[in-house]
């Protein structure tokens, strides 16, 4: 397992010289982050900032830090940062197997076999060739993971991840994606309406 | 993966990535160029100026003889009045029909029924029209003897009629589908159903609720549709020469003959009616624009006023009826082309013919290879340089985060400035440049008005895709190109391809840009089938209208079915279009 480090050095976003966040904070491998506030108050503007696709209206400033290569001015496909949105986004053009072998880096040996490995660790064997609108909203979500850490991520962020699952399913989900995360030795960020999902985050929390 | 490969991959990268920031303008150049040099051309000769033929000095004397020409009056009076009446009618039941229709089952009919109506060719049409509402066309047979008595065709003129009226039911019933499509595609934008369900709960009933309501919002969103509508009526060539009247002519049509007349001289007199067709052409977007201001401040009076109206029924009951009839004449029209295709011999009051035959079509497939090799080849390779185009642009627009594009009022030139007073221009030009007429020139002349439409036709389903899908594939390792390549595209696969559709019908359409530059020699489908319209061969006029019609139908399947096929798998992919 390779532990990896996020640094957010001094991040500050604004948006039309309104000061939205200013952030300091380090996150070790296996750690996650909570982010907590209202609509607006530029939660999903600092995952955009860390993953590389602010929008123009924005100004940040502050460096972002992974292990010890400066993030800043990197395009968004050479930062290695994953991204879990609200929902799956599970490819709709693609097989289930065609999704995780997108996020194989090109140069891997034998993606095949990475690919039913993945699939077995998230107990969908036999999965490859299907819909992934046919799974269910369970599947998806552990898919989307396992297509995630394939593309080899050394940070994680997660907007919202959970909240568009029902209350049974989003404690399964949730524990999952955790556990994974810290197996993976991966620092992430996790920005969340739900006071649930940050004490199961179990780390630093900052409200905004 | 050598150095040598790595570093050549690299300047084909940024070589592509230039491509991209350069295609806004790219496509701003080739749409604007030859609109406005075209125009400035048509002026130099419409006062004097020509040396090809002789014309050295600068004089007004074009103008007097144009304004001395016999009929010049009544053709421009034609040309105004329809310009002004048939979009007037065409939008009012476009509008009247969506208050009473918006959220039923009629509504979704017609979503579906619009497409098919509108890949009819306005050549096409015209000529179904005709061969239904003629003296001795499809309606007055089925009418007579029984409703009508008439033994024999009554002998009024009804097709070519002085004062045009049916040059503008041609055109209202041809343009009905278009703004309804433009309509259509603009509702969702606007929110109509909330803005219905207030004003509904505030005690206005349907119809109403939605005219003072939805029509102040949707109709900015259509405006430029409208102008090119009013553009198109004031201007049209084919379509006037099919059902148009022809003592005088309209205008545009004038002016045609005018420039093929075999006295060169001529030209200068053309070259000043082109210019007055362009006169002619905005001083009715002009009137137009007046009334706009009229309507909307009549509008808003009413609605201040609070008067809940008490003719909503009958209101919702014009648009309905309206747009029915407008739908049935086109789809008539389309089953008058196909018995007259077929029929042999066909004594007046019958309602059938009494023999059938494939005659006509013998005799069109003696002639068909080259005009529709040429008609393929024109439409097929200008619907693919312009979606390369569109997309490039688009994709741009995402890739650099900014609105590069041309702004929708330039990309409507080419279609609200009259064909014939640029094309008359480019002409000049080319002769001048003593280029032979061919079919590539052909092909850019089309790009000028399939650029507009299938930009039209896919900008808004590649602005709204979820930026998600590309940040995701992304933060996946995707690069830009992979994400264009793997993700972009694949997910508009749909919007594309309905793009291309409408790309290509628009080719085929084209009469004017295939006529003129083309010089006469390159022939299509469009430009045989107007050619037959003097003649008086109904079977052999259907068969090639019915050909000119079928090319753009196969278009819109092939746009529906393609996607279904390729994703009949996905279920996410369905109903992406």
């Amino acid at each position: 397992m390779n532990a990896h480090q996020l640094h957010l050095k001094s991040v500050r976003i604004a948006l039309q010289e309104r000061q939205l966040l200013e952030i300091d904070a380090v996150i070790e491998a296996g750690e996650v982050l909570t982010v907590m506030g209202p609509s607006g108050a530029g939660k999903s503007s600092l995952l955009a900032y860390v993953a590389g696709f602010l929008a123009p209206a924005f100004t940040a400033s502050g460096d972002i830090l992974l292990d010890t290569e400066l993030l800043n001015g990197l395009a968004a496909e050479h930062r290695r940062v994953g991204l879990l949105f609200q929902d799956p986004m599970l490819f709709p053009h693609l097989s289930v197997a065609g999704n995780l072998r997108f996020a194989i880096p090109a140069d891997a040996q034998d993606k095949e076999a990475i690919v039913s490995q993945a699939l077995a660790s998230i107990g969908l064997q036999g999965f490859a060739k299907r819909d992934p609108d046919t799974l269910s909203g369970g599947q998806k979500s552990r898919v989307a993971l396992q297509r995630l850490l394939l593309s080899q991520p050394k940070a994680v962020l997660l907007d919202e991840p959970f909240s568009r699952l029902d209350a049974h399913l989003r404690r399964e989900v949730r524990e999952f994606v955790f556990k994974r995360l810290r197996e993976a030795g991966l620092p992430a960020i996790m920005v969340t309406h739900d006071r649930e999902d940050a004490e199961a985050a179990n780390g630093v929390v900052i409200a905004l | 993966m050598g150095p040598a490969r790595a570093s050549l991959q690299a300047v084909l990268r940024g070589g592509a990535q230039w491509g991209l920031r350069g295609a806004p303008w790219f496509m701003l150049l080739i749409l604007l160029a030859p609109v406005v040099l075209g125009v400035g051309l048509t002026v130099l000769p419409a006062f004097g100026y020509l040396p090809a033929i002789g014309g050295e000095g600068l004089t007004l004397n074009h103008f007097a003889a144009l304004f001395a020409a016999p009929g010049l009056s009544h053709s421009v009076m034609v040309s105004m009045v329809s310009a002004l009446v048939t979009p007037l009618l065409a939008l009012l039941l476009v509008l009247l029909f969506l208050a009473a229709a918006s959220g039923t089952r009629l509504e979704s009919w017609m979503r579906r029924l619009v497409s098919p109506l509108l890949a009819i060719p306005h050549a096409a049409a015209a000529f179904g029209l005709a061969f239904l509402i003629a003296p001795s066309g499809l309606l007055m047979r089925w009418l007579s003897p029984s409703a009508t008595g008439f033994s024999s065709p009554p002998d009024v003129l009804i097709v070519n009629d002085y004062w045009g009226l049916s040059l503008m039911l041609a055109l209202t019933v041809k343009e009905i589908p278009f703004l309804l499509l433009m309509a259509l595609a603009a509702l969702p934008q606007i929110e109509a159903d909330k803005r219905v369900n207030i004003a509904r709960s505030l005690g206005y009933r349907r119809g109403l609720a939605w005219l003072l309501t939805v029509t102040p919002a949707l109709y900015p969103l259509i405006r430029l549709p409208v102008y090119a509508v009013i553009a198109f009526a004031s201007a049209t060539v084919d379509v006037a020469l099919i059902i148009g009247p022809n003592l005088p002519y309209t205008l545009s049509v004038q002016v045609l003959q005018w420039f093929n007349d075999p006295d060169l001289s001529l030209r200068f007199m053309a070259a000043a009616g082109a210019l007055l067709q362009l006169g002619v052409t905005l001083s009715a977007l002009l009137l137009w624009r007046g009334l706009e201001v009229v309507f909307a401040l009549l509008g808003r009076r009413y609605a201040l006023s609070g008067h809940r109206g008490r003719a909503d029924s009958v209101l919702r009951g014009i648009g309905l009826l309206g747009v029915a009839t407008a739908v049935l004449l086109s789809i008539g029209g389309v089953v008058a082309l196909v018995l007259n295709s077929f029929a042999g011999f066909w004594r007046f009051p019958e309602n059938l013919p009494r023999s059938w035959n494939l005659r006509a079509w013998e005799n069109a497939s003696l002639d068909l290879a080259s005009p529709l090799a040429n008609t393929l080849i024109i439409a097929v390779l200008a619907t693919l340089i312009a979606i390369a185009l569109v997309i490039a642009v688009l994709e741009s627009e995402q890739r650099f985060q900014k609105r590069l594009s041309p702004s929708l009022i330039l990309l409507y030139l080419p279609l609200i400035v009259p064909q014939i007073a640029f094309l008359f221009g480019i002409i000049v030009a080319t002769e001048f440049l003593q280029w032979t007429p061919n079919i590539a020139m052909v092909i850019f002349a089309h790009l000028l008005f399939v650029l507009p439409y299938s930009f039209l036709a896919l900008s808004e389903a590649y602005r709204r895709l979820d930026p998600r899908w590309s940040q995701l594939a992304a933060t996946l390792g995707a690069s830009q190109w992979q994400v264009f390549w793997k993700v972009r595209l694949p997910l508009l696969l749909a919007p594309c391809l309905t793009a291309m559709a409408v790309g290509f019908a628009v080719s085929i359409s084209q009469y004017l840009a295939s006529q003129l530059i083309g010089a006469g020699r390159v022939s299509t489908l469009t430009t045989e089938a107007v050619a037959l319209a003097s003649g008086g061969n109904r079977s052999i006029i259907a068969v090639w209208a019915l050909l000119q019609a079928v090319l753009p139908m196969l278009g819109f399947m092939l746009a529906l079915f393609v996607p279904r096929l390729v994703w009949r798998n996905r279920k996410g992919m369905r109903g992406s279009a």
